[in-house]
């Protein structure tokens, strides 16, 4: 019996074999025409971060569409990769290692999460291969100093430093609880805002991490006994929503504080009112809203007509970062004479000038933005509907700290 | 139906053929792979291969022959020409070596463990604390620590490690199985789940109060062992450089070395599940699993011989966990999920429980189905979703097809109605083991 | 007296509730006085609050929520322990027909939101609605699991239906996903805002300067799981089918000669297991606001947790083992961080109960309230 279903197996595999053996063949040669240039992208297209991971992907397919242009007139065949690391760093590096495997892979644009982020760009790093972060705020993303690393947002060490200025010095917050959602990027914000916030004196009357996604009561009891003016939530808004609503009804009534990993309308869906009433609540972000930056408008349009919805959060960041890519390539091409290598192309990330939706985007010598935005918003949002009537209280321009120690 | 198929199969397998098939199989395979080294079907053809061999009757000299040129030779020239497929090769191997460790628990002494991973977890975490700047780091914060931090040991004490972890996944494993193996088998696997879950929330949590795993931030940079020394690799850059078509790079090399230690780890784990098997202890795992009152009345020493399932069990992992620290240089609790232990579980049971070429076939298989196949296929989709091709009949165009439906985003599912399935259907695996298919046929008549 | 102890009024409603409150009041005031003697023990200062002081603060407040989510879990423990009881088999899918019975309450409020009848209903109207429907498709999901997954599997070894059952929990999962992904683009349900369930009872307490606040949620969950505890427990010991469901359980092939149809037992204890499942998840959406389809996987470890801890197959153990655990997990998560200083949180709280249960087991290997069975494994 088990014969049998071996026999047939092979027999089906042998069959199957054949016909795609005939498929691929027939389309490397009709593709032989022009030569094929492929930027990959990466990022969570499934899970409960798809919606920030998708808007990642579909603003760079976007921005292909729109900027590849130049590249296709050069008489070259662009494509677009879209990789799905499941924001899980096992697949994100197995993935990792396929995109560096196929050789017409030039340039990427990649991750959400800096934990993802980190593990697979030791790939890139050795396949010299550049990837451009449209999202990673971990320092360590770019402080090992790699070429191929660079990033189009701001950094964590900055960020919750800003957060913890807003608290202390806008808000007069004296006393702060503390909450991460224990993943890479949730724990280092909290640990730079704990940092700021012992600094300055102010009180740190807790410090929790958890997985919690549903029943948050065993954190909101200790809390609330312990009263502080803000709760700083540093994680993802599919989690922190549920937290903001539970702390809110249980009777909590001061600020909630959030980093960018708030930045989705689906956080009004979840938490409703306990958003505005109370203190309300205000978060840091890398990546302001579309409005912030003026010559966005016209992407908002383009995009909402293409994909059917509003850019989410870092679709923008996703959009200038295959613009690096598709400007870096280009200008190794025309230096090159041809077809640029993966090393020529990374040395021209680092050295692009890149006139992008949120900024001019240069990198400094470990691929940070010499300076980089951050904003301050307030939540006015209740449902998804008015995400944007959000408004935004403060935004500075801040130097990039570089390598540290 | 059936009967054509068993017909083919046995004309197939006699006389020439078997041999002839084979080496089809082999050129066509490696050719095709050479030629288009991106191409999915042809590493399917490649990868085929040894399971044919293992099926064909041909001389035992010449499959071993045929085996080795593959793995030794075709393999490492082809993987370097597309280093992914050395990744699926490693993977298969360490997944292979997880379920042949499994297997011993649950196929040949019937305990059901669905935290396996746990074992997996302390072998990673004892070369990652070790091989990496931890030790130097454990009072910082995480996430803050200083660049410029010394490692800790020499790359060198990774051999070490290696048996290190076989001996601390076993110990961890006779740990957990004093307290646990008094307790009936449905309690067992509830206990197992829930220890599993355990180790997992310790390494995302023990960064305090001392800072030992570096909690969600994960351990990196974990050192790797070097590479031979430089007369060495100049010898096989040479060798290789013609056949690749340019100079290997030492991160390629790296793809190589691990992908033959996997190979040597996963010979070892073979050759000790076949002997266990075959041994003393084996038969009386066999006794426990099928009578536990008719063993104790033939002496086995039950709880002794439980301990050491868990214990052989266990190390096997414990050696593979120390492995994939040094190849991926990262190590981070996400890794060690409750999923991944039922991912293990599903490989033993989709091979054949408690048959050892059966485990090996249902790992390679769920890999290749998990990170290439189902990857693949997604990003098929997404391709054809970015042309204007318009499936043909019911005149519907790709491009409108829901995003949602991505087979990659829905591995949960096909490893759920395989489990099912295989329950239903074939209880016993793909391939079964030799005892358990005899005991099939006595039940049916 | 003795003719009172015989009377239905008694034996179906006084004497199960009586049971509830001192199982509830039992654990809760147990818990409660090793956690202010433990906070003698540690008398240190935290910063400038007296360790007991801040320890009695937050402890009424505790006992209400590890309440709560006990019932909640117990409720979700009866159907685990029903199928083990009648099949000796760990039904792994059930939290996932707890999940759907969630997401489908949850769907029909949003529902009524998106037919803007939602403010017009009576609020307790609408929840019974939802625990109505839920209790119907997670109730027939459950049999129709059975019939496809477990039933041709009767007779096989033990590991074999516990390997299906965890392929149809992954199945259900992300079969959930799918459908709801490709329905609403998104798969997070969101319970609406209706109704006063967020406020608060004020109960004034002697001898504390604030009155203690219990959400008005809390009261409806524990109320509900009670309600259906009474039931169950009239259904197993007082009508025909849970006599016949008493037999199955003790005695397949017995129960089988006596004419009953075991086949037909199994499916309504499926049956009846499911519908409790979906009705927690109700209860338990109600808290959490927020689903998704992985949502029951730690819900359901939990209460199965709770059904071994109790002694599996023991209706009365998985009522106790739910309430303990809950209790247990509240406790842990709140005072760890207090007592330690810090060093260690609330995060620990899901291996706290595994750390209990293996700790139970050593002790007492067939759980707090479950015989001793010789050699049936």
């Amino acid at each position: 019996m088990n014969k049998r279903l071996l026999a047939l197996l092979s027999v089906l595999v042998i069959a199957s074999m054949a016909l795609a053996a005939c498929g691929t063949t027939a389309a490397t040669e009709e593709a032989a025409g022009a030569v094929t240039i492929k930027i990959a992208t990466q990022s969570p297209l499934s899970g409960g971060q798809s919606l920030l991971g998708v808007a990642i992907k579909q603003g760079a397919e976007l921005a292909l569409e729109q900027l590849g242009g130049d590249l296709t007139g050069m008489g070259y065949d662009v494509q677009l990769a879209p990789y799905d690391d499941q924001a899980t760093p096992d697949v994100g590096v197995a993935n990792a290692k396929n995109i560096v495997a196929d050789t017409d892979i030039l340039c990427g644009v990649g991750h959400l999460n800096s934990g993802v982020m980190i593990p697979s760009s030791e790939e890139y790093h050795t396949a010299g291969l550049a990837f451009v972060s449209p999202a990673n705020t971990n320092p360590v993303v770019t402080t090992r100093g790699y070429l191929e690393v660079n990033r189009v947002v701001g950094r964590d060490d900055v960020q919750a430093p800003a957060a913890e200025e807003y608290a202390f010095t806008t808000l007069g917050a004296k006393s702060v609880y503390i909450i991460h959602d224990k993943t890479a990027y949730g724990q280092g914000v909290a640990e730079f805002f704990k940092a700021a916030a012992e600094e300055d004196g102010m009180e740190v009357l807790g410090f929790e991490g958890t997985e919690e996604t549903a029943n948050f009561d065993a954190i909101v009891t200790p809390l609330i006994a312990s009263n502080p003016d803000v709760v700083f939530f540093a994680g993802i808004y599919n989690q922190a929503g549920v937290f903001f609503k539970q702390a809110r009804d249980a009777g909590y009534e001061g600020t909630f504080l959030g980093t960018d990993g708030m930045d989705s309308s689906d956080l009004a869906d979840i938490a409703g009112d306990a958003l505005t009433s109370g203190g309300g609540m205000a978060y840091t972000t890398v990546a302001g809203p579309v409005s912030a930056y003026p010559k966005a408008a016209k992407f908002v349009e383009d995009y909402t007509a293409k994909f059917g919805a509003a850019p989410e959060a870092y679709a923008a960041q996703g959009y200038d970062s295959m613009g690096v890519c598709l400007a870096a390539i280009m200008a190794a091409a025309e230096a090159a004479g041809g077809k640029p290598t993966r090393a020529q192309v990374a040395e021209a990330v680092r050295a692009v000038s890149y006139d992008g939706l949120t900024s001019t985007i240069t990198f400094d010598e470990i691929g940070d933005l010499p300076t980089a935005k951050y904003f301050i918003i307030k939540v006015n949002a209740t449902s998804k509907d008015t995400w944007s009537t959000n408004e935004i209280i403060d935004s500075f321009d801040l130097p990039s700290p570089g390598k540290g120690e | 139906m059936k009967t054509l198929f068993s017909d083919l199969y046995k004309k197939l397998n006699t006389g020439f053929w078997p041999i002839l098939i084979v080496f089809a199989f082999l050129v066509v395979g490696s050719i095709s792979v050479y030629l288009s080294p991106r191409s999915l079907s042809a590493f399917l053809i490649l990868i085929t291969t040894p399971l044919i061999l293992y099926f064909m009757k041909i001389n035992m000299k010449i499959k071993i022959f045929i085996g080795l040129l593959l793995i030794i030779v075709i393999l490492p020239v082809l993987g370097i020409r597309n280093i992914f497929y050395l990744e699926v090769i490693f993977q298969m191997a360490v997944f292979a070596a997880l379920a042949l460790g499994l297997n011993i628990v649950v196929g040949m002494a019937g305990l059901l463990d669905l935290g396996y991973v746990a074992f997996y977890a302390v072998g990673a975490y004892a070369w990652a604390i070790f091989g990496s700047k931890q030790m130097s780091l454990l009072h910082s914060i995480p996430g803050a620590a200083p660049a410029n931090a010394p490692f800790f040991l020499d790359p060198r004490w990774f051999w070490l490690f290696i048996f290190l972890g076989v001996g601390l996944a076993a110990f961890t494993g006779i740990l957990l199985g004093l307290p646990v193996l008094r307790v009936k088998g449905d309690y067992l696997a509830i206990v197992t789940l829930g220890f599993g879950e355990v180790v997992r929330v310790l390494a995302l949590n023990l960064d305090k109060p001392i800072n030992l795993t570096n909690g969600p931030q994960g351990i990196t940079p974990i050192q790797r062992p070097p590479l031979p020394p430089e007369a060495v690799m100049q010898v096989f850059r040479n060798l290789l450089t013609p056949l690749v078509g340019h100079p290997p790079t030492d991160a390629e090399f790296y793809n190589v070395f691990f992908y033959f230690l996997a190979l040597v780890i996963i010979a070892i784990a073979i050759l000790v599940a076949t002997r266990l098997e075959d041994s003393r202890i084996g038969r009386a795992w066999t006794a426990i699993r099928e009578d536990e009152t008719a063993a104790i009345a033939m002496g086995i020493p039950l709880v002794k011989m439980k301990l050491a399932a868990f214990a052989a069990g266990a190390s096997f992992a414990g050696a593979v966990g120390a492995l994939y620290a040094a190849n991926r240089t990262f190590v981070s609790p996400e890794t060690f999920s409750f999923l991944q232990s039922i991912g293990v579980l599903t490989m033993v049971i989709l091979g054949g429980l408690g048959s050892i070429p059966g485990v090996i076939f249902g790992a390679a298989a769920v890999v290749l189905l998990n990170i290439q196949v189902l990857q693949n296929f997604s990003l098929y989709l997404s391709e054809l979703r970015q042309s204007d091709a318009v499936i043909p009949i019911i005149n519907f165009a790709w491009k409108n097809l829901s995003n949602q439906l991505d087979p990659a985003k829905y591995q949960k599912l096909v490893f759920g109605i395989i489990l099912v399935l295989m329950m239903i259907f074939r209880p016993s695996g793909l391939i079964p083991a030799e005892r358990r298919k005899r005991e099939l046929v006595e039940d049916k008549e | 007296m003795k003719q009172f102890a015989a009377s239905p009024v008694y034996k179906f409603f006084l004497f199960p509730i009586g049971q509830i409150i001192m199982f509830a009041l039992g654990s809760s005031v147990g818990l409660s006085l090793i956690t202010v003697l433990l906070a003698y023990v540690f008398k240190f200062n935290v910063t400038n609050f007296d360790l007991v002081e801040r320890s009695l603060l937050i402890l009424p407040q505790v006992v209400i929520n590890g309440l709560t989510i006990g019932f909640v879990y117990s409720t979700i423990a009866l159907g685990y322990t029903m199928v083990y009881g009648v099949l000796e088999f760990i039904n792994f899918a059930h939290s996932e027909i707890f999940m759907v019975g969630g997401i489908v309450g949850v769907q029909l409020i949003a529902y009524f939101e998106h037919l803007g009848i939602l403010a017009t209903l009576n609020q307790y109207l609408v929840i019974a609605l939802a625990i109505i429907l839920a209790i119907i498709i997670s109730g027939s999901l459950a049999v129709t699991v059975e019939r496809v997954a477990y039933k041709p599997l009767r007779g096989a070894p033990k590991l074999v239906p516990l390997i299906s059952a965890i392929g149809m929990s992954f199945f259900l999962q992300d079969a959930v996903r799918l459908i709801l992904s490709l329905t609403t683009g998104e798969f997070n349900v969101i319970l609406p805002q209706f109704g006063t369930f967020d406020e608060f009872l004020l109960v004034a307490l002697p001898g504390m300067a604030d009155p203690l606040r219990i959400q008005i949620k809390s009261v409806i969950i524990v109320g509900i799981a009670v309600l259906m505890l009474v039931v169950l427990n009239f259904l197993v010991n007082g009508t025909k089918v849970g006599k016949a469901i008493r037999a199955v359980a003790q005695d397949r092939p017995s129960a089988s000669l006596m004419g009953i149809n075991v086949s037909q037992i199994i499916s309504i204890t499926f049956l009846v297991g499911g519908a409790l499942g979906g009705a927690a998840g109700v209860l338990f959406a109600l808290k959490a606001t927020k689903l998704d389809p992985f949502v029951g996987f730690f819900p359901g470890l939990k209460a199965f947790t709770s059904a071994v801890l109790g002694g599996i197959g023991n209706l009365t153990g998985a009522l106790l083992g739910g309430l303990v655990l809950g209790l247990l997990e509240s406790f842990a998560a709140s005072y760890l961080s207090i007592f330690t200083n810090g060093a260690f949180g609330a995060e620990y709280k899901d291996i706290f109960a595994f750390a209990i249960l293996i700790v139970v087991l050593i002790f007492r290997p067939s759980g707090l309230l479950g015989e001793t069975v010789g050699q049936k494994a």
